[in-house]
């Protein structure tokens, strides 16, 4: 029987499937709120704020997400000039080991975290460089980079050349034809790109693992806190923070790059 | 009159291939001139030239008496129609059409007034606040071409502008640019695949081939006196007589073009100085007209294609049938071997 609805059962396959993969999340944010200071007890025994409260009034909370919104921020910035200007580079012009300089950029997506950690570890040791912020932006860099290439590439693909020709046709320098013509279409692009690679930034543990050094990032201090449970709910709280910063991005950069399916400017 | 493109002796190669071969052209100003030939024949090559996307390999291009070689697209007073009209899609209509005044810096005001204008002279004063997604093709072909105008370029590009559309708006098209043209008397310089178009538009043809010009005339002295096999061939149809044919006519060792319309079936007519006897091999009713392959002796085939009236339906030749077959030699045209010598 083919029909328009989905049947009964893979109905409540879905929805099984959305429950099991977005249950703990809610478990999580059930107990930020839990009166319990150590205890899960199912269901909490009262529902309150006041963690909140007690998370935001502490120095160790505070410097982590302060560091991690650091490095996040200067790893987008990074991968945003690097990725772009790579995309521009890659999307059109056929020279000698193209193929090969693109598969190398995306390379470090595909690569399991710990070896791209232990790869920068031992490099950073070969090079006698000191871990600290910066070697964790680099380190963050190196998958940030990808996503802002492959979002940004994608557009320059869908966007015709023929726009570039006609903007110079019609009296616009190199300047004025990025500032005007190529910008505006990357724009949401590169704004997407950008977004997902701070969620990604904001919550990679592994690779910050590797080369934080002293430094207490946010998933770091969260990690910390599960070998030394102290105020529960506090690590509950900032776990949210984390998913809330994370997922307002993720979610803007689907909406700013959904539709527009056609190619820019070649439409008939 | 005064030259507004010239070509001397230019080529463009990429890598090995030859795109653009050793051209030399002069395009007089206010001219509609065509330049027709089939895909990669270098016609489009020519028109990236003129614009600035292209530079030549070889050779020097002069616009309005300025050399141009070199020159990048911006710094020449051409504009360009583009196949796929390459609007901007981030920008409304009359953003669209301002943004060659824009990045010139003319005046928000005085752009938007001229952006307004170049829209009315399309017919299409009210869209402007429209983005081109929301235009259909025949709307967006208008706006790429109030947006090359509104520069008031001394040249005028157009990449087969009209491939896009269906025959109906391209025919009403073609009326269109043909009196926009005269109305600015501004040089246009057209690119197509389609002999009809350039034929009925044109001032002058050139008829690309292989990165070479074959010929270069007037659409009347094309299509009556073509120089070359191929642009008998290419431009309206053609019987290329040559080897065993021509022979027996004592011609040996030339080919003619003959075309199809200019034979005469079972004529009486004594001025067909040409006589033949041959066998219908296939009949195709074209609804204005018929046409006929007829085998000659010797095995050489000819087309011959004859107006269809009310009279002639009923006695008109079946395939199988003997017919005598007839032209006037003047209606053979002599054709050069290859382009250039004449």
């Amino acid at each position: 029987m083919h029909s328009e609805k989905a049947s009964v059962w893979l109905k409540a396959a879905a929805w099984g499937g959305l429950v099991f993969l977005h249950f703990p999340i809610f478990i999580i944010a059930l107990y930020a709120f839990n009166t319990e200071e150590s205890a899960f007890s199912f269901p909490p025994p009262g529902l309150t704020t006041k963690w909140f409260a007690v998370a935001f009034s502490r120095n160790d909370v505070l410097e982590s997400i302060g560091l991690s919104l650091q490095i996040a921020c200067m790893a987008t910035l990074l991968a945003l000039l690097l990725g772009t200007l790579a995309a521009a580079a890659l999307y059109r012009r056929n020279f000698f080991g193209r193929d090969s300089i693109t598969l190398m950029m995306i390379l470090p997506i595909a690569l399991p975290g710990i070896i791209t950690g232990l790869a920068l570890l031992s490099a950073f040791k070969a090079l006698d460089i000191q871990p600290g912020i910066m070697t964790i932006v680099i380190g963050h860099a190196t998958f940030c980079v990808v996503i802002v290439y492959n979002n940004v590439v994608a557009r320059f693909r869908r966007t015709s050349h023929s726009l570039i020709e006609a903007s110079m046709d019609l009296g616009a320098d190199g300047w004025q034809t990025f500032r005007y013509i190529i910008l505006p279409n990357l724009g949401t692009a590169m704004l997407a790109g950008g977004m997902l690679a701070f969620a990604l930034s904001f919550d990679e543990l592994i690779v910050t693992t590797f080369t934080a050094g002293h430094e207490k990032p946010l998933p770091i201090w969260l990690l910390n806190q599960l070998t030394r449970p102290r105020d529960v709910p506090v690590t509950n709280v900032v776990a949210l923070m984390v998913m809330l910063v994370t997922m307002i991005p993720v979610l803007l950069a689907y909406l700013l790059t959904r539709g527009g399916e056609d190619v820019a400017g070649s439409g008939k | 009159m005064t030259t507004a493109v010239e070509f001397s002796s230019v080529s463009r190669r990429f890598g090995e291939v030859k795109a653009v071969d050793q051209v030399s052209l002069k395009i007089a100003e206010g001219e509609f001139f065509s330049m027709l030939g089939p895909s990669g024949s270098g016609k489009t090559t020519c028109l990236r030239l003129i614009a600035g996307f292209e530079q030549p390999s070889d050779g020097y291009i002069i616009i309005h008496g300025r050399d141009a070689t070199g020159l990048p697209p911006y710094q020449r007073n051409v504009n360009t129609v583009f196949q796929d009209y390459a609007l901007f899609p981030h920008m409304n209509v009359l953003d669209n059409i301002a943004y060659g005044l824009m990045v010139k810096g003319v005046a928000k005001k005085e752009r938007l007034t001229r952006a307004a204008e170049a829209l009315d002279m399309v017919a299409l004063g009210e869209y402007g606040s429209r983005k081109p997604a929301q235009l259909s093709g025949g709307q967006r072909q208008r706006i790429a071409l109030a947006r090359a105008l509104v520069n008031r370029p001394k040249v005028l590009l157009l990449d087969e502008p009209l491939g896009a559309l269906d025959l109906k708006l391209r025919e009403q098209m073609q009326s269109e640019l043909k009196s926009l043209q005269r109305q600015l008397g501004i040089t246009f310089i057209f690119v197509t695949h389609d002999q009809t178009e350039a034929l009925s538009m044109s001032d002058r043809v050139a008829v690309f081939n292989n990165g070479r010009i074959e010929q270069m005339d007037s659409p009347r002295n094309l299509y009556n006196r073509p120089a070359t096999a191929f642009v008998a061939e290419f431009v309206g149809t053609s019987n290329v007589l040559s080897g065993s044919l021509t022979e027996q006519l004592n011609l040996s060792g030339k080919s003619f073009a003959l075309r199809p319309e200019y034979i005469t079936l079972n004529s009486s007519d004594e001025q067909q100085d040409i006589r033949l006897q041959g066998r219908v091999c296939d009949v195709q009713y074209q609804g204005a007209n018929t046409r006929y392959e007829i085998e000659l002796p010797g095995g050489a085939r000819v087309n011959a294609s004859e107006a269809n009236s009310i009279l002639s339906q009923a006695d008109a030749p079946r395939a199988g049938d003997s017919v005598t077959v007839s032209w006037h030699s003047d209606a053979m045209i002599e054709l050069q071997a290859q382009a250039g010598e004449r």
